[in-house]
């Protein structure tokens, strides 16, 4: 494999680095759950990325890549996929019950909707 | 020349997701994490891996933005107040993050040289599949296992969701189309799902060779049927439907099926017979893209809102 197929490896598993940081940050901080669920989806990428550059990286034999992380990779994104719509789920139901979008102690109440 | 535009890829990478922390528009956010995931995409065609690709573009940014869309909105129509910022301790939070990245990206820069890999062990048995996409064949048969297992989460995922329902709702249908309908999108809801069900079918029988497969197939299905619904040509169906409920669990179905049947006749679990193992993987990938369509689709449209007809 050449040095630039390397490099180029290297960069976006470092970008996945970075990403995981963005990513945690998000979720330890934000406020909003919706957004920490963003953040959720962005550390995730961010490790699918890294993968990336091991699959990459072990490109042999006419393989663009090694396939048996890329295929990895893909289970994780539908598995990623199902967390997401479980908590996107559990979000929407939260703010119907208490009108709440966030776990912030001391946040008034907004419109708690009574259960049919 | 290549290595300027990767740079500019990661380079925009972290900066669309930086502003999806730091943006104080909750819509806003999500429609750059939307384009995140089509650049994202482009990344993975640069990683030499385009099923990957394929599969981030699709679910990772179509599918899941539209997810996070909906339930923006869902939260802003009630007039949600956009909460404080300013989170305490965020500084401690940066420091440990920037630790984590920094170590990461430690391991990053030293990995092992020569890189360990097992493409030579997929290319010396892929052969015996009679498959020609190596990633096609670690997913449904080198390991299989991940991929029935995974489609047992997804299945799982939609109970869990479902059971958010109210109980009157449970059985019900989701309530998917606006107050009011654009034309355009009706007219775009009426034009493309026949295009979308023809790249859906090429791309089931091409990922046997070339990059594809079920998982991208099944997305595409599921958002021609959820614009479909969303554009109120017509509804989205009853949870308590009994071929519905049979049309999710067939893939999974067979899948276990047929991984039984191994036992049978190639002396184990999710073992195939070499000389009809391409056939009974194409068999299994054409229902596990139904399945996965129907389960996507009913993963997106939510909870049951409405009650049951009588």
């Amino acid at each position: 494999m050449s040095a630039l197929a390397l490099t180029s490896a290297s960069l976006f598993g470092l970008c996945g680095a970075a990403l995981v940081g963005i990513g945690l940050f998000c979720i330890l901080t934000h406020p909003e759950l919706l957004r920490r669920l963003v953040g959720f989806n962005i550390l995730g990428a961010g490790i699918f990325l890294v993968f990336g550059a091991v699959a990459r990286r072990g490109a042999a034999l006419g393989f663009g890549g090694d396939p048996v992380p890329q295929a990895m990779v893909i289970t994780g994104i539908v598995v990623a996929f199902a967390a997401t719509a479980l908590a996107a789920a559990l979000l929407r139901r939260l703010f119907d019950l208490t009108g709440r979008a966030s776990l912030e102690t001391g946040q008034a109440e907004l419109r708690p909707r009574s259960e049919p | 020349m290549s290595l300027v535009f990767d740079v500019a890829l990661a380079a925009g990478l972290v900066a669309l997701a930086l502003h999806v922390v730091l943006t104080r528009d909750g819509k806003g956010a999500i429609i750059a994490f939307i384009g995140f995931g089509l650049l994202l995409g482009i990344g993975w065609a640069r990683l030499a891996s385009v099923d990957v690709a394929l599969t981030e573009a699709a679910i990772g940014g179509g599918l899941t933005g539209m997810l996070l869309l909906r339930t923006q909105a869902h939260l802003a129509g009630r007039g949600v107040r956009p909460a404080q910022t300013g989170h305490p301790s965020w500084r401690l939070a940066a420091a440990g993050c920037t630790i984590v990245t920094l170590g990461l990206g430690y391991v990053v820069l030293a990995f092992p040289s020569p890189a360990p890999s097992l493409a030579r062990e997929v290319a010396g048995s892929l052969d015996a599949t009679g498959l020609g996409n190596p990633v096609t064949a670690v997913l449904l048969a080198f390991r299989a296992i991940d991929t029935l297992l995974e489609k047992i989460v997804i299945i799982l995922a939609l109970i869990g969701v479902w059971s958010l329902a109210s109980d009157p709702n449970w059985g019900g249908s989701s309530h998917l189309r606006p107050a009011s309908v654009p034309e355009p999108l009706v007219f775009l809801a009426r034009m493309l799902p026949p295009f979308g069900v023809v790249i859906a079918v090429y791309q089931v029988w091409v990922g046997a060779d070339l990059p594809g497969g079920t998982f991208q197939a099944g997305t595409i299905l599921a958002a021609m049927w959820l614009l479909v619904m969303l554009a109120g040509l017509r509804p989205a169906p009853e949870t308590r439907a009994a071929g519905l409920r049979m049309m999710l669990a067939a893939g999974p179905a067979l899948f276990l099926l047929i991984g039984f049947l191994g036992f049978l006749i190639a002396g184990g679990f999710l073992a195939y017979p070499e000389a009809v193992a391409k056939p009974l993987i194409v068999a299994i990938e054409v229902a596990l893209t139904l399945s996965v369509a129907a389960t996507l689709g009913l993963l997106v449209a939510g909870p049951p809102d409405k009650e049951p007809a009588r």
